[in-house]
């Protein structure tokens, strides 16, 4: 693992990536290195003629408060790094009116055919950038692609979801436009994905009606993290017994907040609210950079006056 | 598998703090690990022993403290003990529960030689 970025040399491979690359961490800290690098890990010299003996202190002594150890305090959230990431990617998006979607799923419920319509629906009106995350091929970039908007397929190897620190990456690789829609697909997996913040606006799952009624409840986390449930392959309803009213209740039973859109890519049925309430989030990020660039514009008017006041 | 990555940083915080505070080896780790943090602890035992090996926390032992679920009714303000991610409020039956206590991943912290 990188030591100042933490980064895994194991199996994620970014399209394109080379071994050596450039990182700039939260802190403003850019440093580069390559893969398949030595460790850097830190190592003692100590003098017990290579013999490491913990139980012997001061007096060679167990007594009580005679001991070696200390205990150090850390009190740091496991996730913490990964969470820096994110709000480094979130800051990102705010301050170019970026709207971010983290797409989520199982395998198989249709995120990638779904995004490929949406991005049909939208492309005319507005820049769009995909991530796509598998842990192998790079077949979803491609379908993207195909669409003519720009796509980056990153490959997780073993591991079963983006993090942020991947979709920094993606970030500066794609260079998204001001204003524009950033779409992620994450790694078709409805558990570990929930705990990884990106730096998206919203987490979008996606349940097709080829699935259970339950599966909200099966797999509540990441039904919890969402806000938006896309309820997909509808046009298949009239030939299953799937009861997409349950499945909806079942949803709002783990989070009363999730707003539902049912919609068949496949048709085209109910994907105009879906693109509608996308288009809301532009405009309200726009509106949010626009407002930042007042308040900054504002403050530039202000200093200018102290300036020649003084 | 999430508990991989899991693991994987919970040794890069006990290393970064283990240089910190000068020390030669590392004898216990700490975490407090929330019931419905969507953690298996088992899985995340098995992934830290793998994850440790060739580092300074090689030989440490893993203890973890499980901190109880509770949630808050959205409806009635009950606070009540919660085994899952959701669940309806016993108190006035049917409200839907806020998770409040539980969620917690954390280092808390390690016992250095």
């Amino acid at each position: 693992m990188c030591t100042v970025c933490g980064c895994g040399a194991g199996e994620t491979k970014i399209e394109g990536g080379e071994r050596e690359h450039t990182h700039v961490s939260p802190d403003g800290t850019v440093h580069t290195h390559s893969h398949g690098h030595d460790h850097d890990h830190h190592h003692h010299e100590h003098a017990f003629g290579g013999d490491l003996d913990y139980g012997t202190g001061p007096a060679r002594a167990h007594a009580p408060g005679m001991s070696q150890s200390r205990m150090v305090q850390v009190e740091q959230d496991i996730l913490a790094k990964n969470n820096a990431y994110a709000a480094e990617n979130r800051r990102y998006f705010d301050e170019r009116g970026i709207f971010a979607l983290n797409v989520v799923s199982g395998p198989g419920a249709g995120k990638t055919t779904l995004l490929v319509r949406t991005i049909e629906l939208l492309k005319d009106e507005v820049a769009i950038s995909v991530v796509e995350g598998d842990q192998q091929t790079s077949n979803d970039a491609a379908r993207i692609r195909a669409t003519g908007v720009p796509a980056l397929q990153i490959n997780t190897g073993k591991g079963c979801h983006l993090d942020g620190h991947m979709v920094g990456h993606a970030i500066a690789r794609l260079r998204p436009a001001d204003g524009s829609l950033f779409l992620i697909e994450n790694v078709g997996n409805l558990v570990c994905p929930a705990a990884f913040d990106l730096g998206e606006h919203h987490k979008v799952a996606i349940l097709s009606v080829t699935e259970g009624e339950d599966k909200p409840l099966k797999y509540p986390d990441m039904f919890r993290a969402a806000d938006v449930m896309l309820l997909s392959k509808c046009d298949l309803l009239p030939h299953l017994d799937f009861d997409a009213d349950l499945a909806e209740a079942n949803a709002r039973r783990v989070n009363p907040d999730l707003t539902v859109f049912r919609v068949s890519a496949a048709r085209g049925e109910g994907m105009g609210a879906w693109v509608d309430w996308i288009a809301a989030g532009l405009e309200a990020q726009g509106a949010r950079r626009a407002e930042s660039v007042d308040a900054l514009k504002a403050r530039i008017a202000e200093l200018e006056r102290q300036l020649a006041a003084s | 598998m999430h508990e991989m990555a899991l693991a994987e940083e919970v040794v890069r915080i006990v290393e970064e703090t283990a240089r910190r505070s000068a020390a030669c080896v590392v004898r216990t780790v700490v975490l407090e690990i929330g019931r419905l943090s969507s953690v298996e602890v088992e899985a995340l035992r098995f992934c830290f022993a793998a994850a440790a090996r060739g580092t300074i926390a090689q030989a440490s032992a893993l203890e973890i403290i499980e901190i109880p679920g509770a949630g808050t009714c959205r409806a009635c303000g009950a606070t009540v003990p919660m085994d899952e991610m959701w669940g309806e409020c016993p108190v006035c039956d049917g409200g839907v529960l806020q998770p409040s206590a539980g969620t917690e991943m954390r280092v808390r912290e390690i016992e250095v030689v």
